[in-house]
């Protein structure tokens, strides 16, 4: 047995007054501490919408809170995904977080794995805080923001349904009900369209690449649903996608404002806003400017519907953004505090009640006082409920998906211009099975 | 004390010469090596680099793969490049030719003096002034078949609402209408230049010897004109060719592909499908098409001057 020397007492005791030190360090490296990366900073490229406006405008709370300082910019959509593209491509992108269009990038992101798995960090109690709280995120709204391979390689930020909006006035004049399927959607706004009054019962998307996705609410509705199997083969010239061009070619010639063949979201919006349609589908960040009293002649008037049903299913088109962290970050702790922070609860819930958007957190559409007190009828907020209930992606999951659009939508336009859809579907078809089959080699 | 070289034979005289051109590229032939290489790195380096991609398959993000003159293979037998094609050519002549025509006579009225003229002159300049995005982006509002202005003033004077951009065999008259208004100006300042310049001799001349106002600007002024008219017609043409902010913003290339210019299209190949190779491909093309196109007018130029 060895002796208790005075070294040894003072060893001891040295280390005894030492370990409340080293507790303490110990505990701080495995609690989450909102401060851990406190003079870091990270830069943020965003999509220019009300969503991104919202983080912008309260980015001093996370400044505060974090010490981090966060370099933001916002560029128009279309702008912005060819911008975040070619820095990925170029291997050094200038961002640390990037906003990403899961319904156009999702796959292309995906397949080169420029961002990062967030799923380690997710699960990391030390990067996560503890009222984070993953699972209040919707399952269909996780579902899209992961890759088939499992990574999820961005965190849902907003979630787009598409959704019907209709004139209650227009339709209170002539005793017509809101209508439950496509059929009684043209049926309805046959009856609706007056045109010496400059009075349409439809208006939506015409514009090629933008008229896409008004085609494929339709197709949504019938047996095959999709536009790609999931063996990546076409179904765009198909007889429910016919049906579908038929649908969309019927409602755009027979119900539509002249003109529509070059409608995109603003045109569609304008018209709706100055009372000369009956309906329009759309997506459902457009309830702000329609309850704008100074700006539309509807506000206050809208109701708020979810798509009619096809003749099998009953579907909407959903699309979404994500939050990513790029794969070349140095800064990935600091960009995942970021990232927390853009969805947390209190960011989600500000999307919803300034009508910027649907969040991808179930949490703020069971908060009923701010609901009550939202500018929004209660309508607008059951019917982004029942979409999420039923919605699915309106877009194949394909790199190539502005081609698809573009092609696709060619062939659409000139169905509103009177040709035949199952020739200008089979034609269009035809281009890009192609380009399709190239992309898909290349995986 | 003549030069040196004068007091040598005329071989010696050439070699002494020859020596000093050398010498003083030697000394001072350093000077032109920055500029050389921002030539090279600005001018020479991306050409010799879109040569070189445009024998590729290159996707952004993706692998690359030589295939030789493969691109452009396809380009010649691609429909939708080839009516881009005649879609610029048939743009490009409507919007070379009315703002020469308007450009040319707006210049023959603010030669002339009238009160206010300065301030006519000025308004008449602002729209060359104006962003071409934001010219765009007010146009499209005007266009709107059952909102915009024009369509009211149309019906106001018991004339039928136009569809404007929003049918396929109006949309590129109508943006013609957009580059007109856009670009007359120009037009008119160079010319207004040229009617500056002239001199006053061949008019008296013309005066005495009885001559109408339409023969003196038939057989005097038009031909006097006529270099300034070129180099305008030249500028406009090149363009006028390379126009593709106002039509993206106005239609990006719709209603379909009804406007669907070469620019349109090449951006689309290279920003929207990423395809860097095939878009290479377009851009020589195109760049042979814009300098046989600069080389004919260079070449009617030198004909106007030396006849």
């Amino acid at each position: 047995m060895s002796e208790i020397t005075r070294r040894t007492t003072l060893r001891v005791a040295a280390g005894l007054l030492a370990a409340p030190a080293l507790v303490e360090r110990v505990g701080a490296q495995q609690a989450f501490d909102w401060k851990r990366f406190k003079g870091e900073k990270v830069e943020a490229s965003l999509t220019a919408n009300p969503r991104s406006a919202l983080l912008l405008r309260h980015q001093p709370e996370f400044e505060e809170l974090t010490g981090i300082k966060v370099g933001a910019e916002q560029i128009p959509e279309q702008q912005h995904r060819q911008k975040f593209v070619i820095e990925f491509a170029s291997g050094r992108p200038s961002f640390d977080v990037v906003g990403i269009s899961l319904h156009v990038n999702k796959r292309q992101v995906g397949r080169a794995k420029w961002c990062t798995d967030l799923r380690p960090m997710i699960q990391d109690a030390t990067l996560t805080a503890p009222d984070f709280d993953f699972g209040d995120f919707g399952k269909g709204a996780v579902a899209y923001s992961t890759q088939a391979d499992g990574r999820m390689d961005t965190l849902p930020e907003f979630t787009d349904y598409f959704i019907l909006y209709y004139n209650k006035d227009l339709l209170a004049a002539k005793n017509i009900a809101v209508p439950k399927t496509f059929e009684e959607l043209y049926t309805a706004a046959k009856a609706l369209t007056d045109p010496s009054k400059q009075q349409y019962g439809f208006v939506g998307r015409g514009l090629r690449n933008a008229n896409v996705v008004l085609w494929s609410s339709f197709l949504l509705g019938t047996q095959q649903q999709d536009t790609v199997s999931p063996d990546m083969k076409l179904l765009t010239d198909t007889p429910d996608a016919v049906w579908a061009g038929q649908m969309y070619q019927k409602l755009m010639r027979d119900c539509a404002p002249p003109g529509s063949i070059g409608f995109n979201w603003n045109e569609c919006q304008t018209t709706f806003m100055q009372g000369r349609a009956a309906f329009w589908i759309d997506g459902v960040g457009f309830a702000a400017p329609l309850e704008d009293k100074a700006r539309s002649r509807v506000a206050g008037k809208v109701g708020y519907a979810v798509v009619p049903a096809g003749p099998a299913h009953h579907n909407c088109c959903l699309f979404g953004t994500g939050l990513g962290i790029s794969e070349q970050s140095s800064r990935k702790g600091p960009a995942w505090y970021y990232v927390q922070w853009a969805v947390n609860k209190t960011n989600q819930l500000r999307f919803l009640t300034s009508g910027a958007g649907a969040p991808a957190r179930s949490s703020p559409f069971r908060n009923e006082e701010a609901i009550k007190e939202s500018r929004f009828p209660r309508e607008f907020f059951e019917t982004l409920v029942e979409s999420a209930r039923i919605a699915r992606p309106g877009l194949p999951e394909i790199v190539p998906v502005t081609e698809f659009r573009d092609t696709i939508g060619a062939a659409l336009t000139n169905m509103v211009g009177g040709a035949d859809p199952a020739a200008e579907l089979k034609r269009a078809t035809e281009a890009f099975r192609p380009v399709l089959e190239q992309s898909e080699r290349g995986t | 004390m003549g030069h040196p070289a004068a007091a040598l034979p005329g071989g010696a005289a050439a070699a002494a010469g020859a020596g000093r051109r050398r010498n003083y590229a030697r000394r001072y032939g350093w000077f032109i090596v920055p500029a050389g290489v921002v030539v090279l790195g600005v001018i020479l380096f991306p050409w010799a680099f879109t040569l070189f991609m445009s024998v590729h398959d290159w996707k952004v993000g993706g692998g690359r793969l030589y295939v030789g003159f493969e691109n452009y293979r396809k380009l010649f037998t691609d429909e939708r490049f080839l009516w881009s094609v005649v879609r610029t050519l048939y743009f490009t002549a409507l919007a070379v030719v009315l703002p020469m025509l308007f450009g040319t006579a707006a210049a023959l009225v603010f030669n002339r003096r009238f009160p206010l003229r300065g301030l006519a002159r000025t308004v008449f300049i602002l729209p060359m002034m104006a962003t071409p995005v934001a010219v765009a982006l007010v146009w499209t509002m005007m266009f709107h078949p059952q909102l915009g202005v024009l369509n009211w003033l149309l019906t106001q004077v018991g004339l039928p609402p136009s569809m404007w951009v929003y049918d396929a065999s109006t949309v590129i008259p109508t943006l013609v209408i957009v580059e007109v208004w856009h670009w007359t100006p120009l037009v008119m300042l160079i010319v207004l230049g040229g009617l500056a310049s002239l001199p006053v001799d061949p008019y008296e001349a013309a005066k005495i010897d009885g001559a109408s106002a339409w023969q003196a600007f038939r057989h005097i002024t038009l031909p006097l004109l006529m270099p300034f008219i070129v180099v305008a017609l030249i500028i406009r043409t090149i363009d006028a060719l390379k126009a593709f902010d106002t039509i993206y913003v106005i239609t990006q290339g719709g209603p379909g592909t009804s406007s669907e210019t070469i620019n349109i299209f090449l951006y689309l190949q290279g920003f929207a499908y990423y395809n860097m190779g095939y878009a290479s491909a377009v851009v020589v093309v195109f760049f042979a098409l814009i300098v046989s196109l600069a080389a004919l007018l260079l070449w009617t130029r030198n004909r106007v001057r030396n006849a």
